[in-house]
């Protein structure tokens, strides 16, 4: 109630009206203080932003250079922390690893990529395919660029993982603990080479065809299960139920085969391979890390227990 | 002296990764040859004196006390990993933009390359059809090379040299191996890739790929030549053969083996040791069969009416 002030009349309103007034005049004031010194604190603020909410909440650390840090730079990210914090120091000598593991995954890497992207341009049938493979060369930006990576990389991958399987053998690297990775380390070879052999096929091309009939020409020989293949015969085998024929999905390099060799190549070996990349990184660490630099042990010790690391 | 011929075969797109394999291999041999002749005369030091063995640390590395025995991944590792990935994709480009991956014209069932080879990987297999039937060159033999490999871990119970490089502690094991991925992987693929022409025929590098050569050679069956002409003679006498060179062959192996391998001798359980006989065995008999063929011309060892050696 207006009255019930008692100064007389219209006082509230007055009252409302300079109240109104002093709080703009605060507001404005607010504006012309706080803004620029929250402007100021801000802009100092972007001198470090590892202090921002937004660089907090992705990095979970600080990165000053102290031990802690350089180890939680390795343990608190999914990527790197296939690593161990802290290694042998000779394990990164490069006479020693060869690196040719870590450089077979990487070329893996760069083909799905490169692969992915070829996926864009191909059609896995017997219309189609060369013509993809041409358009790819002549008329796709960087086309060409891209198939001839895939396949330069899929001939070094198979150097790189012959070569880290030498490295392996020759520093003792299979032996206990380590036996059953070696293992996991041989069934990846074999799928990185059936993984560049059924890539072979898919431009569709006579280096290709005749590449893939030679090698399944071989599956009509196999003992039991082909129909040229000793016993195959007595077991009923033909051309068109053998195991050939399933892997080729008919008798003769065609429609089919080239659809199951694209399938396997993109998709099916792939998925294996990578599932036994995982277990063969893994492993790696189970088993205590890179095999070496070790110790030389001498020959008297040899079927002397262990010492306990 | 064909010049261009030489140059067709080393300069074709998917004979390079071949041609640089061999000096890649030659580096990575001789890189693994100086450190076991490092380490081998730092064991050889470290036997004749026990004094030295207790306190050396062990490594042909320097190392002082004082020295961190562990190294931060980050950087040491990551650095390393990360200028690996830089040379590897600057390789690659460098190769894709200069070399173009090979296309020939679309498939022709009707048109057979001459000659038609498989991808430069599996040449060695391919080889091998000029001396075995393809059930063995295309079927078994993979599949023994395969096992083969996986068993090495259980069947090597020599418990020296692992984790480093060194010969004197492994002579059996690293000749074996050098054998088989030197010998009969690797030379086998650069046979069929640059000595193989047309017909598969044998060209030596430089001579010109003559399509039209004939060579009039008359292989014989073992059997034969010692008059043998009925089935069941033929076979019986081919299982005498074959089995007698497993017998004969194990019984020079285990003389040598027990003589020069004591301690692994011991170790080894029968199981193993047969393991390990057969297929050793089986490998050196390619290369003998080889010689039968190319020095005597003969084709088959065993024939029987399913299937022959």
């Amino acid at each position: 109630m207006p009255e019930e002030n008692g100064n007389g009349k219209n006082g509230n309103r007055v009252g409302l009206l300079e109240r109104v007034k002093a709080g703009v005049k605060e507001d404005v004031q607010s504006l012309k203080t706080d803004m620029p010194a929250k402007a100021k604190e801000q802009i100092e603020g972007l001198k470090d932003p590892t202090k921002t909410q937004v660089f907090t909440s992705i990095f979970r650390h600080k990165h000053d250079d102290t031990p802690r840090n350089r180890a939680l730079g390795v343990l608190s990210n999914v990527f790197l922390h296939l690593h161990p914090a802290k290694i042998n120091r000779d394990a990164v000598r490069y006479s020693y690893t060869w690196g040719m593991g870590g450089i077979t995954f990487y070329l893996f890497i760069v083909l799905t990529f490169t692969g992915v992207l070829l996926m864009f341009y191909y059609h896995p049938s017997k219309v189609q395919a060369f013509r993809d493979v041409l358009y790819l060369e002549h008329d796709v930006p960087f086309g060409k660029l891209l198939r001839n990576m895939h396949r330069w990389a899929a001939h070094l991958m198979v150097i790189a993982v012959w070569l880290h399987m030498f490295r392996v053998f020759l520093t003792g690297s299979y032996k206990k603990p380590r036996e059953f990775n070696w293992n996991i380390g041989v069934l990846l070879l074999v799928f990185t080479l059936l993984l560049s052999f059924t890539g072979y096929l898919l431009p569709d091309d006579q280096l290709g065809f005749w590449a893939v009939t030679v090698g399944t020409n071989m599956a009509r020989a196999t003992p039991l299960l082909g129909h040229e293949g000793p016993f195959g015969k007595m077991l009923g085998m033909t051309p068109y139920n053998d195991v050939r024929f399933g892997l080729l999905g008919g008798s003769i390099v065609d429609a089919n085969a080239l659809l199951r060799s694209y399938i396997w190549h993109c998709i099916g070996i792939p998925i294996v391979a990578s599932v036994l990349m995982i277990v063969h990184f893994w492993r790696v660490r189970k088993d205590g890390g890179i095999s070496g630099p070790a110790p030389v042990m001498l020959t008297e010790e040899a079927d002397k227990p262990r010492r306990s690391a | 002296m064909d010049w261009r011929q030489l140059w067709e075969i080393c300069s074709a797109p998917d004979n390079v990764p071949i041609v640089g394999l061999i000096p890649l291999l030659i580096f990575y041999i001789y890189l693994a040859w100086k450190q076991a002749k490092a380490n081998d005369e730092l064991i050889g030091e470290l036997e004749t004196s026990p004094a030295m063995a207790k306190t050396h640390h062990r490594k042909t590395w320097p190392f002082r006390p004082g020295w961190q025995k562990e190294i931060h991944v980050w950087p040491f590792l990551l650095r390393i990993e990360f200028l690996a990935a830089i040379i590897v994709t600057i390789i690659l480009m460098v190769w894709s933009i200069t070399l173009s991956a090979p296309l020939e014209e679309p498939s022709n069932p009707n048109l057979t390359m001459n000659p038609a080879k498989a991808p430069w990987y599996f040449l060695g297999l391919q080889e091998m059809l000029v001396y075995f039937d393809p059930w063995i060159a295309g079927v078994v033999m993979p599949t023994l090379i395969i096992v083969g490999l996986m068993v090495i871990p259980y069947i090597d119970t020599n418990p020296l040299g692992s984790g480093y490089y060194t010969w004197k502690q492994r002579k059996f094991a690293i000749g074996t191996f050098m054998f088989g991925f030197v010998i009969l992987w690797v030379a086998m693929i650069i046979i069929g890739t640059f000595i193989r022409g047309p017909g598969w025929q044998w060209f030596w590098p430089g001579q010109t790929w003559d399509h039209n050569r004939l060579i009039y050679e008359v292989n014989r069956d073992l059997p034969d030549l010692f008059g043998l002409t009925s089935n069941l003679a033929k076979a019986i006498f081919g299982a005498i053969v074959v089995g007698g060179y497993y017998l004969a062959g194990g019984f020079l192996v285990h003389a040598l083996f027990r003589r020069y391998n004591p301690r692994d001798y011991k170790r080894m359980s029968l199981l193993q040791y047969s393991i390990m006989m057969f297929f050793w065995l089986t490998m050196v008999a390619l290369p003998l069969k080889m010689l039968l063929r190319l020095a005597f011309n003969i084709k088959y060892v065993w024939i029987t009416p399913w299937f022959n050696v």
